[in-house]
């Protein structure tokens, strides 16, 4: 069947504008799936649905195609518990589906079963998004015995490096199998920085869930809670006021403007170009500083709130970050140059971790990575929602894959994101930035789907309320699901001290994916 | 035995124990102004040793006696590589002891050290660092081994006082050679003491070090005294690159202490301007591929050769 008669039996959902849900049985599971690949669609998300009663577990599935979201969901099959797993047909949906399983006890019929997220904190029979568990349990510590692959062979090592690393960043296990220098095989052991997320936003009231879902990943603080309040005013029924909208895109480019300038000088000094980092450093302080002046944080994580915008900038403030924004654009096209004419940056950015688009197309890179190997997705484009309908911000793509294609696309982006922010500010229109929110409204079972292009890709967040004007169940999606993997493949054939270049250019979130 | 050459000597030691995390700061001073940064103070080096030494060390829980006695080991070497090497003046009472070929060896005791005590605990980093160290190690020190000759073969010995020495004598005389030996000498010491572009001295990339990751599991004061042993490398090599290549206004023979008296000063502007060019080098440049490090190891070996050859054919 094709996809477009899987649309036809989809119902939209509330929230964001391209996303329909459909409800199958196991058979159709599996079609569906096969048939959204087929048509060149990718796996977004994967993640249990709330429990409302016993025995009533179901499995959803976001499925990104060419102009939207489909969400599937599956009950789960009461003969043996087991739903078909899609590892075959998405290789990213394995770690998901361990995570799901770790979370809310749902289990599904891969090989692969070793635990995701959960470590020795809590024993396998539990499960914290089940009602069953309170939350306050202590369990005894057991020890962790997860099995990594190993490489046989003559002459190959393994190398463990972190959780706990030489410099301050987050936590995360890479194990390396190598011959001398050159990386034969890599996996990561990530989960370290399960803060239980998904279990506090049950614990939320609605009209609260949005500073939590600004603080999943920091860095990508407006996406997840924009996505969070596109959601959330969906099921409400709520009209944003237009202004609000163009303040949040504007945040939404401004949030991509400051991590670009933080990776692109990052980079420049993960290859031993320390120029790099204190020029670019300065500009994002410089960004910082007019981002404070004008919206009154440095850092926005309560600036979207359900309804509308917390703040609103004035005439002043408008003009100083107009001033900033082309200040940047003409620093950081001469930083371009720099970094493209130095012979040594150029050595260590071409050929490193190189995807080629066959490879991230099979495995699902997506977002900023997935652009750099000819993925040509970006929700502002292919899914706009407003105000992206109108502002029809332009992609940007590479083919090379490798961490030279990634800078390009971020200087490439940068560009793009400051002019798209200029525009904004000018065409901004007047008005109220904020509406009052109704008395919580939305019946329990209704699913609310958020859905954002955030500066690293897709963040997508599905809202359950509980009928109650609480939250019955809220999973946050961050691209980095589909990526990590991804980085398991740039690195082969590379040597180690590569690595952290490769990784930087990557530049995945650890809390986005551990929750 | 001369007061006057005991004095020297003992002056050369002492300035150059107290000296050399001078040194230090001030290339990383001169490497921030050059990254538009505000430089830390160029005391902050001291501060650093200063603070090590009142921690408690943490040793490894199977680390032998080597492990503990290489950080003493290394800064000895150090320190004796310094007694010889002419940074003041030529008359020097421990020269005799070891001339340039076994100031080579000496330094290559030190790395042995280093290396052996980064395998000895047992981690992957420590061993991956003593690797690769000993990859940059053993195609630098024939590189060094070569410019020394040159200057051995122009001044017809090996001591490196005596080069000097000769050196200083001729009035402002321009070698060909040596410009060939002291281009392969810069890249011999940017290799050897860890800076950019073989090394980067300021990452905190665990799997990119090479020499940091030799000291990742020291701590205190062994770990202070394996960083001023580093900054004594450092300001060694310098002095080694004065001596061969811009000797004038080292206190010689004839001088009297007038001449050692001058030559503190000349010597302390000599090192501003060599740390600004090193500074200037490691900003301008990015850090190499690991493996490209022995091409750049190459280069410095054929530059040396170079030198020889010139020197051997034109006698200049």
């Amino acid at each position: 069947m094709p996809l477009r008669k899987w649309l036809e039996r989809a119902q939209a959902l509330p929230g964001s504008p391209s996303a329909a849900r459909v409800v199958v049985d196991v058979t159709d599971w599996l079609a569906a799936a096969g048939d959204v690949a087929a048509a060149g669609g990718q796996l977004l998300a994967l993640w249990g649905a709330n429990v409302p009663a016993a025995g009533d577990a179901r499995v959803r599935a976001a499925l990104v195609h060419e102009s939207g979201l489909l969400v599937l969901e599956l009950a789960l099959p009461a003969t043996d518990g087991l739903y078909p797993g899609l590892q075959s047909i998405y290789p990213a949906a394995s770690r998901m589906q361990r995570a799901a399983c770790d979370l809310s006890g749902i289990t599904s019929d891969d090989p692969d079963q070793r635990p995701w997220l959960r470590h020795a904190a809590w024993p396998a029979s539990e499960h914290p998004l089940c009602a069953s568990v309170m939350g306050v349990e202590a369990a005894a510590l057991t020890p962790d015995d997860y099995r990594f692959q190993s490489v046989e062979g003559e002459g190959v090592h393994e190398l463990p490096v972190g959780p706990v690393h030489a410099g301050i960043i987050e936590p995360g296990h890479f194990r390396f199998s190598i011959v001398g220098e050159k990386v034969l095989r890599l996996e990561a052991r990530l989960g370290y920085v399960h803060k239980g997320i998904e279990r506090r936003f049950q614990e939320l009231r609605l009209y609260e869930g949005h500073r939590l879902a600004a603080r999943v990943s920091g860095d990508a603080a407006i996406a997840y809670s924009w996505a969070y309040c596109q959601a959330l005013e969906g099921l409400e029924r709520v009209q944003v006021p237009p202004r609000a909208l163009w303040l949040r895109a504007l945040c939404l480019e401004l949030e991509r403007i400051q991590n670009h300038l933080g990776d692109l000088g990052a980079l420049g000094n993960d290859a031993g170009f320390a120029f790099g980092l204190a020029q670019f450093s300065r500009l994002k302080e410089e960004l910082l500083r007019a981002v404070q002046l004008a919206l009154g944080q440095r850092y926005l994580l309560d600036a979207v709130v359900p309804g509308g915008m917390a703040v609103d900038p004035g005439v002043a403030g408008i003009a100083s970050l107009a001033d900033c924004l082309h200040h940047i654009a003409g620093e950081s096209l001469n930083l371009r140059n720099i970094y493209d004419e130095h012979a040594g940056v150029q050595d260590r950015f071409v050929g490193a971790g190189a995807v080629a688009p066959e490879l991230a197309r099979r495995l699902g890179l997506t977002g900023l990575c997935g652009r750099a190997s000819g993925q040509e997705g970006d929700l502002r484009v292919d899914a706009p929602w407003p105000p992206y309908d109108a502002l029809a911000p332009v992609k940007c793509v590479q083919r090379g894959g490798d961490v030279a294609a990634r800078v390009s696309v971020r200087f490439d982006e940068l560009q793009v994101s400051l002019q798209l922010a200029l525009r904004v500010l000018e065409q901004m229109p007047a008005g109220a930035v904020r509406f009052a929110m109704p008395v919580p409204a939305a019946p329990a079972g209704e699913l609310g789907i958020g859905l954002v292009e955030g500066w690293r890709g897709p963040v997508m967040l599905a809202l359950e309320p509980d009928g109650n004007g609480g939250i019955a169940r809220c999973h946050p999606h961050d691209p980095s699901w589909q990526n990590w993997p991804v980085l398991e493949h740039a690195i082969l054939g590379n040597i180690v001290p590569d690595f952290p270049l490769i990784n930087k250019s990557f530049n995945l979130s650890y809390s986005g994916q551990d929750l | 035995m001369s007061p006057l050459s005991l004095s020297t000597q003992g002056l050369e030691i002492i300035a150059a124990i107290l000296a050399a995390p001078l040194f230090v700061g001030w290339v990383n001073q001169c490497r921030a102004w050059l990254q538009n940064r505000s430089a830390p103070s160029v005391l902050q080096p001291y501060r650093g040793i200063r603070k090590l030494f009142h921690k408690d060390a943490v040793l490894a829980e199977r680390a032998s006696a080597l492990f503990r006695i290489t950080p003493y080991m290394v800064f000895g070497a150090m320190v004796l590589a310094a007694a010889i090497i002419p940074s003041m003046g030529t008359r020097l009472p421990l020269t005799i002891a070891a001339d340039s070929i076994a100031l080579v060896g000496l330094l290559a005791t030190a790395r042995m050290f280093m290396s052996l005590a980064a395998m000895d605990v047992g981690t992957a980093f420590g061993t991956l660092g003593a690797r690769r160290e000993m990859m940059v190690g053993f195609l630098a020190e024939p590189a060094l081994l070569m410019v020394i000759f040159v200057a051995a073969l122009i001044s017809q010995t090996t001591s490196l006082a005596a080069i000097a020495e000769h050196l200083s004598g001729q009035t402002l005389a321009l070698y060909p050679s040596l410009a060939f030996t002291a281009v392969a000498f810069t890249l011999v010491l940017l290799a050897e003491n860890a800076r950019i572009p073989v090394d980067n001295p300021a990452t905190h990339l665990e799997l990119t070090m090479i020499h940091e990751a030799m000291l990742l599991e020291y701590s205190a004061r062994h770990l202070a005294l394996m960083e001023w042993a580093a900054a004594l490398k450092l300001f060694n090599y310098v002095c080694i690159g004065i001596a061969l290549f811009v000797p004038w206004g080292v206190a010689t023979e004839s001088q009297g202490p007038v001449g050692l008296l001058i030559s503190v000063p000349v010597l302390g502007l000599k090192l501003l301007g060599a740390g600004a060019g090193l500074a200037l080098i490691e900003t301008v440049s990015a850090k190499l591929r690991v493996f490209r490090a022995p091409e750049l190891m190459a280069t410095a070996f054929l530059f040396a050769v170079l030198g020889l050859l010139v020197h051997l054919l034109l006698g200049a």
